[in-house]
């Protein structure tokens, strides 16, 4: 991937401009000396109370360079000094410099895990089960720092990374964790065996919850596991592979092998690879598939999404536009699962676009270490620019691109808040949005929102499934039984009632159609980690 | 005609939950506190109050530190019927204002007739506002229309004084209902003539649950989808329940997430300016806490701001 410097659209790049701290003058005094409950209904300007900066203050230590977890240790690659940089997106400072696995060294962690599988999947399920265990309980003590850490190198709010993701990685250990001894009720009348050397490659926009999501029923299962985190995103996985060695998980069970695409190719074709498992783009999703084809390996896939929001007149509005925010901004809209298509029965649409301008002007977008950030850094300057073309792209197509408070062009999109530096991109949405349009077909990634109507619950079924994709939905509505109908007839792997961007261990996740095969999560995830057949 | 649109209270309680997680730190916590003291409607309900007692709540409503003259003063004081008089001259040239309960609080099971002419005694004692209880007898049974010209009348009643409608939440048990009697209240008020309507309350304080978050919030949206339709600022009470200083903060910050991107405009529907500065609602023009305990936990932590140690709550007068 290139890491060149942002190209800048904006003309007028302010200088850093902290947050003010204190409210001009003295709100409290001010608003006492002038109690007289006004009558009229043009009131005086009224009060303003802004928030101080909130930065998170854990300090947490970053080494110059990362080498690869193999084995149980951390080793330079074979050429000795293949490393790149990873880099902060809210600042583009570079944190540190992280170790470009080989083929070679792909092929050295495979036969890792390949030497600990008989020990490990030998081992009792109740050994393996204390294993797991103790990795959630380690997880829980390290939360502050492995939160700092991802918020560090992803960008994502330390908000989110802290009360959302972290809390998740840690469920996830403890919930397979439990399943480790108890598979033979997973799968009565049947004898789930371990499949052998798992090749897992995760994406930058959960990094560690997405390792958690795929280590942890691998090892329950009694598999191993070559783990490749993505390019942007690697510091918590190599966090992790420090908590393997505290909590002494044998090693060659758990490999930690960083680089770019081609390692992850390296290691998806490694022919000693029983399993794959890849959460990433539909793009490379279908050239693993294909570079699987006409092996005995066992494949699941997560990928892309554009998922849709229905809202029917009926809704709780006030909460349905919770569910929008949540939906298409919660992690700056890097969510395969986002919803980033919302379909408002006529009736209610301008209502519904007018609160959701409203509730926007409220997100605060800038520093993901400030603990009042809602909307941090985007993932990367590539990832930035891939939303910036979709803006355009919208624009040029016809629909209106909605800001809150703005009426505004691609211009007005970066950078927020006086920021200077970093690849931040501010949460809009689409108006006057066809299906036919590219904003409304493709998946963006990113904090934008496309806008469309419906007039009939059939009208609103057809355009949700009206998609290559199919991974996720919402249905807002307060009709128990229009709720239940619509939800039967959405092919999408997940649909959230009255509800969205709700995740929990125990509960399956995966798509339908381009969105890729397999569960993750419950019982179904683990049924992508054993072999059932005699 | 009193449809109001249904609350999830799911979502809505996860939407409260979500402004206690703002961190509130150093001059913003200081301005914050200062703001939540000036927007106090100091209490005393109580069967055994006296004119002392009122008189006390006075001089702690007008100067509540003794010792940080710099602070301000709270937006009011509020009493039974029976001690408006005592207030009135207590409060008098302080710029505090004198509330009441009225219309036969806390249950309003009194004759309408009964009702009114409490308020009208109240007012003609010198209450600068007036803080009734709807007919939830009525509400809950579905006679809306009567609920809503009782306050219409309460309204008239209340003459120059401003009125605050307690809904009694607690006693409306759902949110849908705190919707529809918000939506019901607030359009009843404006729709009375005179000047637009004042404030809605959540509670007396005699009923549990009294103010919650939830609550707050569903009452500051019916504020909020009333000001986007007609641009008139509805003013919001919490009372009952809130007894710290932390919890005061939460408050405001809902305010200021539900309200803060609101401008009156000048063609007089409801604007939006993205800003999210100068709301009204973050005056006590148009918030107020109702609260008898708040107020030293508040003093406390201003304390502490300023000189860096806890005092203990003796540090502080009782009102």
């Amino acid at each position: 991937m290139a890491r060149t410097t942002p190209k800048r659209t904006s003309p007028t790049t302010k200088a850093p401009k902290p947050d003010r701290a204190t409210p001009r003058g003295k709100a409290g005094s001010r608003a006492a000396a002038q109690a007289t409950p006004a009558a009229s209904s043009k009131p005086s300007r009224g009060g303003t109370w802004d928030y101080a900066p909130a930065p998170e203050t854990v300090k947490v230590a970053i080494a110059e360079h990362y080498d690869l977890f193999i084995n149980g240790e951390f080793v330079p690659p074979r050429e000795g000094d293949a490393h790149f940089d990873t880099i902060n997106p809210a600042n583009e400072s570079v944190l540190s410099r992280v170790a470009q696995g080989s083929p070679e060294d792909v092929d050295r962690a495979v036969r890792a895990a390949r030497e600990a599988f008989p020990a490990w999947s030998g081992l009792k399920p109740i050994e393996r089960a204390k294993y797991i265990f103790r990795l959630a309980r380690r997880i829980q003590e390290r939360a502050r720092e492995l939160a700092v850490l991802e918020t560090l190198d992803s960008g994502k709010p330390i908000k989110e990374s802290r009360d959302v993701d972290l809390p998740l990685v840690a469920a996830h250990f403890f919930y397979h964790a439990g399943w480790a001894d108890k598979l033979a009720y997973a799968f009565p009348g049947r004898a789930p065996r371990p499949i052998g050397v798992c090749a897992q490659v995760i994406p930058w926009n959960f990094p560690l919850l997405m390792a958690a999501w795929k280590l942890a029923p691998a090892l329950a299962c009694g598999n191993t596991c070559v783990l490749k985190p993505a390019e942007t995103t690697p510091l918590s996985a190599l966090r992790l592979a420090e908590i393997c060695r505290e909590i002494e998980l044998p090693p060659g069970v758990v490999n930690i092998v960083t680089g770019d695409g081609r390692t992850g190719a390296a290691l998806v074709s490694h022919p000693d690879v029983d399993k794959v498992a890849f959460t990433g783009s539909t793009d490379v999703g279908k050239r693993i598939a294909k570079s699987v084809a006409a092996t005995s390996k066992r494949l699941t896939l997560e990928l892309g999404g554009k998922s849709a929001n229905i809202i029917f007149e009926d809704a709780s509005i006030d909460q349905a536009i919770e569910g929008i925010i949540s939906g298409i901004y919660f992690n700056q809209g890097e969510v395969c699962c986002a919803g980033s298509r919302l379909l408002v029965q006529e009736s209610i649409l301008d209502r519904v676009v007018k609160k959701l301008r409203v509730r926007m002007a409220s997100l605060r977008v800038g520093d993901p270490m400030d603990k009042n950030t809602d909307v941090g850094a985007m993932n990367s300057a590539q990832q930035l620019a891939t939303v910036q073309k979709y803006l355009a792209l919208g624009i040029d197509e016809g629909a209106e691109l909605v800001l809150p408070g703005v009426r505004g062009e691609v211009e007005a999109q970066t950078p927020t808040r006086g920021f200077s530096k970093g690849y931040y991109c501010r949460p809009c949405f689409f108006t006057g949005v066809q299906p036919s349009h590219t904003i409304a077909r493709e998946e963006i990634f990113g904090p934008v929102l496309s806008v469309m109507s419906f007039r009939t619950p059939e009208e609103a079924i057809a355009r949700a499934n009206n998609t290559p994709y199919g991974l996720a939905a919402g249905v807002w509505t307060d009709k128990g039984s229009k709720i239940f109908d619509v939800a039967r007839k959405l092919k999408a792997g997940v649909v959230w009632m009255n509800t969205y961007n709700k995740f929990d261990p125990a509960s399956p996740f995966g798509g339908f159609k381009e969105s890729g095969f397999g569960r993750e999560g419950g019982v179904q995830g683990l049924r992508a980690y054993v072999k059932l057949d005699s | 005609m009193f449809e109001s649109p249904s609350v999830d209270a799911v979502m809505a309680a996860e939407r409260a939950a979500s402004f206690t997680k703002r961190s509130i730190k150093s001059d913003a916590k200081r301005a914050g506190l200062e703001l939540a003291l000036s927007m106090l409607d100091l209490t005393t309900l109580e069967g055994k109050d006296s004119p002392e007692k009122v008189r006390a709540l006075c001089r702690k409503a007008i100067t509540p530190d003794a010792s940080d003259p710099g602070l301000p003063s709270c937006a009011a004081v509020c009493v039974y019927p029976a001690l408006v008089k005592t207030a009135r001259k207590a409060l008098a040239g302080s710029g505090v204002k004198v509330a009441s309960v009225a219309t036969g609080f806390p249950s309003g099971q009194f004759p309408l007739e009964i009702r009114l002419e409490d308020v009208r005694r109240a007012v003609g004692d010198g209450a600068d506002e007036i803080d009734m209880v709807i007919n939830r007898g009525a509400f809950l049974a579905g006679r809306y229309r009567e609920v809503a010209d009782e306050i219409s009348l309460v309204k008239e009643a209340c003459d120059h004084a401003h009125l605050k409608v307690i809904l009694e939440t607690g006693e409306l048990e759902t949110l849908d209902n705190v919707r529809r009697a918000s939506d019901l209240a607030i359009r009843a008020m404006n729709e009375a003539g005179g000047a637009h309507g004042h404030f809605i309350k959540t509670s007396t304080g005699k009923v549990q649950p009294a103010a919650t978050m939830s609550v707050t919030l569903v009452m500051l949206e019916a504020i909020r989808d009333w000001y986007l339709e007609t641009g008139q600022v509805v003013g919001m009470k919490p009372a009952g329940g809130i007894r710290t200083a932390k919890q005061s903060l939460h408050y405001l910050v809902m305010v200021k997430e539900t309200l803060g991107g609101l401008m009156p405009s000048a063609n007089g529907a409801g604007g939006i300016d993205g800003s999210g500065e100068h709301c009204p609602w973050l005056t006590a023009d148009f918030f107020r806490f109702g609260a008898s305990t708040l107020a030293n936990d508040v003093l406390r932590q201003l304390a502490w701001l300023k000189r860096g140690v806890y005092m203990a709550s003796h540090d502080f007068s009782e009102a």
